[in-house]
């Protein structure tokens, strides 16, 4: 892979930047096989290190990782960057007896909701931050406790507190006539556990705090101590409509602990499968907006197309959601290179019928108008959100993990393009979920075209290590942090999912929009909450 | 807006003719594990060890399902040499509950309300399915109801997590009676791979009755629709137990 020379001897040059800036209390070490960068800094750099990564250097925030060792907190900050700019860890450890560390979502706004859920799960304060509290859970759960904790017992079912008949939800707007109109969490059709609160004033929606993790099943939590084979079952389905990439991202990561060699076979059906999860992906978003706009027959069009995905998917690889297929070290089943063409074939025939949906919806003034200037994210508002996938590039965030941290068989050799728009409203989004739906086809045929030979899995032996896994769910970025221990047992589990990031963007797209429009904002934004709350 | 109507014309019909007829179309179910042919008690053991959830049973000198736990893994068919049986079919809604099916009054029309209750979305995919063009529930009399004092049946995905359990139970109060709860779902039957922890159950059974069951991870729409012709009484169960117990073979109708 042809990395670009001036990101990389940026990189390369970043221990002597950060001695420069914080002569001897910035450790920096430099991981040249993985292109990672760690820095040790202590708590009071913090702030100063991560602002110069984000704002200085123009990386990325991925994820905060938290875990408590014997004696002490460690917090991992992964921060990644263009091609070539690699990853970047910041580490910052802590005694045990100290639960209190400066913020970094004051400069950050990405962090926010990170830092919030780590608070509510790990009991640890962050100093600065402006809205601390009940998140992940709600109101009846008694303070104090914290799940994440390592002395949590998590088998147990846990007692609750009767939640005051006086509580309510804060409001924030104070005007005559303002109301809050609370949505869900059980909705009238088959939609997702979530609940928003709508502040309005008649027509339009001023404020949108959404109350979410009713579907928390403390995925985190219940994978400590188990096995690798658990886990892969746990990453696999946690989110089912993205099965195929979170199982992917936490199958590199338990890879990378031990730096095993993927046959190159695995590594390009994995892109293959990938890119046909996100076909799949797309079209049943696009199903969507088409069903929130009431355009009935658009609706019926594109749903053909999406069971006609799944049962093809179903016909040549056991199952319409790709369960069962990734396997640390391989995949689980070959396929013959015959039916490899015969996908992607079905994928032109796909592809031919999407375009024939978009031409007659480019047409359809009243499709149109729901969609035009309505949910607009600026991109200046995704940038400080850390928006990820079609969301961020429907607002001109160009930030593809494809590309800019290419791993399995993306690379040089697979041509495609990152589609991205400028507007940021519905139609935007709309525009990159069809073009997106045509380059993984694109991809789905370049890879069928070429598929090396050889063995689909290698003999994989888990060892104590550590290291982060990624990739460009459907849905965006998605990182997968794993510790493992003896045995192949793990002992840190840290999931960070492209939805989570993106509904902490929502609400800048519904409010100062009419009630009639939150649905089609909803689902032109194409989160899942299975995937959010974890 | 005349061209969407051509346009909608000229797709044709779509639908399946199930249940008048059997769905054979590729790819409509990944099926699941068959009946073993009697074999040696040392494969029976190593087909076991393959099993995550405990599915897997031995029972004499053979395996036995508890498809109740099945997550489609596909351990037992593609790890093994020898692998297991695959049984396609679609037709695994089983009443569990001594009320039996809703009665001749609710044969030819229901009205369905879906809660989630934690589902990873593939099941929740699948339900909204059941309503578009290949499977259309609507012209088996069935319809999604967008308020519970409506509503017969109560469809619940998910293993019932901690957060869904005060919104679960106020819909199932708030449908007048008679109404049946339909679990769709290996998670929602036993837990699934979530199992029992501080967040969730072992299954939507803990928080409110369950009448029929739908195994699968996720069950496929036709499974569904099975399931939902069986709450009507228009489908007979599967004769064969899916799970060995005689302790739920007394509410069998």
């Amino acid at each position: 892979m042809a990395l670009p020379l001036d990101k990389i001897m940026k990189w390369k040059n970043l221990a002597q930047t950060a001695a420069s800036r914080w002569p001897g209390r910035v450790e920096v070490s430099l991981d040249e096989n993985r292109l990672t960068a760690h820095l040790r800094c202590s708590p009071d750099d913090l702030q100063g290190v991560c602002g110069w990564l984000f704002f200085e250097l123009d990386y990325s925030f991925a994820t905060l990782v938290v875990e408590e060792e014997t004696a002490s907190w460690s917090f991992r900050y992964i921060f990644y960057g263009d091609l070539g700019s690699g990853q970047v860890h910041i580490i910052v450890r802590h005694p045990l007896s100290e639960t209190t560390i400066p913020c970094i979502s004051r400069l950050i706004h990405a962090a926010d909701w990170q830092e919030r859920e780590i608070e509510d799960l790990f009991g640890l304060h962050f100093e600065g931050h402006p809205r601390l509290g009940d998140f992940v859970l709600h109101e009846e759960w008694p303070e104090g406790v914290n799940p994440m904790r390592t002395s949590f017992d998590s088998t147990r079912v846990y007692p609750h507190r009767e939640s005051e008949p006086a509580w309510g939800p804060q409001t924030i707007v104070e005007a005559a006539g303002a109301f809050m109109m609370p949505i869900g969490p059980v909705y009238s059709d088959h939609a997702e556990s979530a609940h928003f609160l709508l502040e309005t004033l008649g027509e339009d929606v001023l404020r949108t705090i959404p109350r979410f993790f009713y579907k928390y099943r403390g995925l985190e939590k219940i994978a400590e101590g188990k096995s690798v084979d658990q886990v892969l079952l746990l990453a696999e389905r946690f989110s089912g409509t993205s099965a195929f990439a979170h199982s992917l991202a936490f199958c590199q990561a338990v890879e990378g602990t031990i730096g095993a060699e993927i046959p190159k076979r695995a590594q390009a059906l994995r892109v293959f499968l990938a890119e046909l999860e996100r076909l799949r992906h797309h079209v049943a978003a696009i199903t969507g907006i088409c069903q929130s706009t009431a355009l009935a027959v658009a609706t019926s069009q594109a749903s053909i197309l999406e069971e006609k995905i799944l049962r093809l998917t179903c016909r040549y690889l056991g199952h319409r959601y790709l369960f069962g297929l990734n396997i640390p070290g391989g995949l689980s089943l070959d396929l013959t290179d015959d039916t490899c063409k015969g996908i992607s074939e079905a994928g032109w025939d796909v592809l031919e019928k999407l375009k024939k949906l978009q031409g007659m919806l480019r047409f359809t003034s009243s499709f149109l108008d729901r969609l035009e200037e309505v949910g607009m994210v600026s991109k200046d508002k995704a940038v400080s959100y850390g928006l990820v996938g079609p969301v961020a590039r429907a607002s001109g965030v160009l930030r593809d993990l494809r590309v800019v941290q290419p791993y399995a068989y993306y690379g040089d050799h697979l041509k495609f393009y990152v589609p991205h728009e400028e507007e940021g409203d519905g139609y935007a989004r709309l525009r990159v979920l069809f073009s997106e739906a045509e380059q993984s086809i694109n991809l789905m045929h370049q890879v069928s075209a070429s598929l090396p030979a050889g063995p689909v899995k290698t003999r994989l032996d888990p060892a104590p290590g550590s290291c982060l896994g990624w990739v460009e769910s459907p849905g965006g970025a998605t990182f997968h942090w794993v510790r493992l221990g003896e045995a192949g047992r793990v002992l840190r589990y840290r999931v960070m999912t492209s939805s989570f990031v993106n509904w902490h963007g929502f609400h800048l797209a519904a409010e100062d929009f009419a009630f009639q429009d939150f649905p089609i904002i909803m689902a032109t934004f194409a989160l899942s909450n299975a995937e959010c709350d974890r | 807006m005349t061209k969407w109507v051509w346009k909608g014309l000229q797709t044709g019909i779509k639908t399946t003719a199930y249940p008048g007829s059997p769905e054979t179309a590729a790819g409509v179910s990944p099926g699941r594990p068959g009946w073993k042919d009697p074999v040696e008690r040392k494969k029976i053991m190593s087909l076991m060890d393959l099993c995550p959830t405990g599915a897997l049973r031995p029972t004499e000198e053979r395996i036995s399902m508890d498809y109740r736990r099945c997550i489609h893994c596909f351990r037992c068919r593609r790890f093994p040499a020898e692998p297991l049986d695959w049984e396609p079919g679609y037709e695994w809604g089983e009443i569990v509950s001594n009320q039996g099916n809703l009665g001749k009054t609710f044969s030819n029309s229901l009205h369905i309300r879906i809660v989630d209750a934690g589902a990873c979305g593939a099941c929740l995919s699948e339900i909204g399915h059941i309503t578009s063009p290949y499977y259309n529930i609507h012209r088996l009399g069935f319809f999604i109801t967008p308020t519970p004092r409506t509503a017969d049946v109560l469809l619940v995905a998910g293993p019932g997590t901690d957060h869904m359990r005060l919104p679960l139970e106020k819909v199932f109060e708030a449908m007048p009676a008679p109404k049946r709860v339909v679990a769709v779902g290996t998670c929602a039957l036993t837990g699934g791979i979530f199992g029992k922890s501080f967040a969730t159950r072992a299954g939507v059974g803990e928080i409110v009755p369950v009448d029929v069951e739908v195994p699968g991870c996720p069950p496929p729409p036709l499974a569904i629709i099975h399931a939902l012709l069986v709450t009507a009484g228009r489908k007979k169960p599967p004769d064969a137990p899916s799970y060995p117990g005689t302790e739920r073979e007394e509410g069998r109708s």
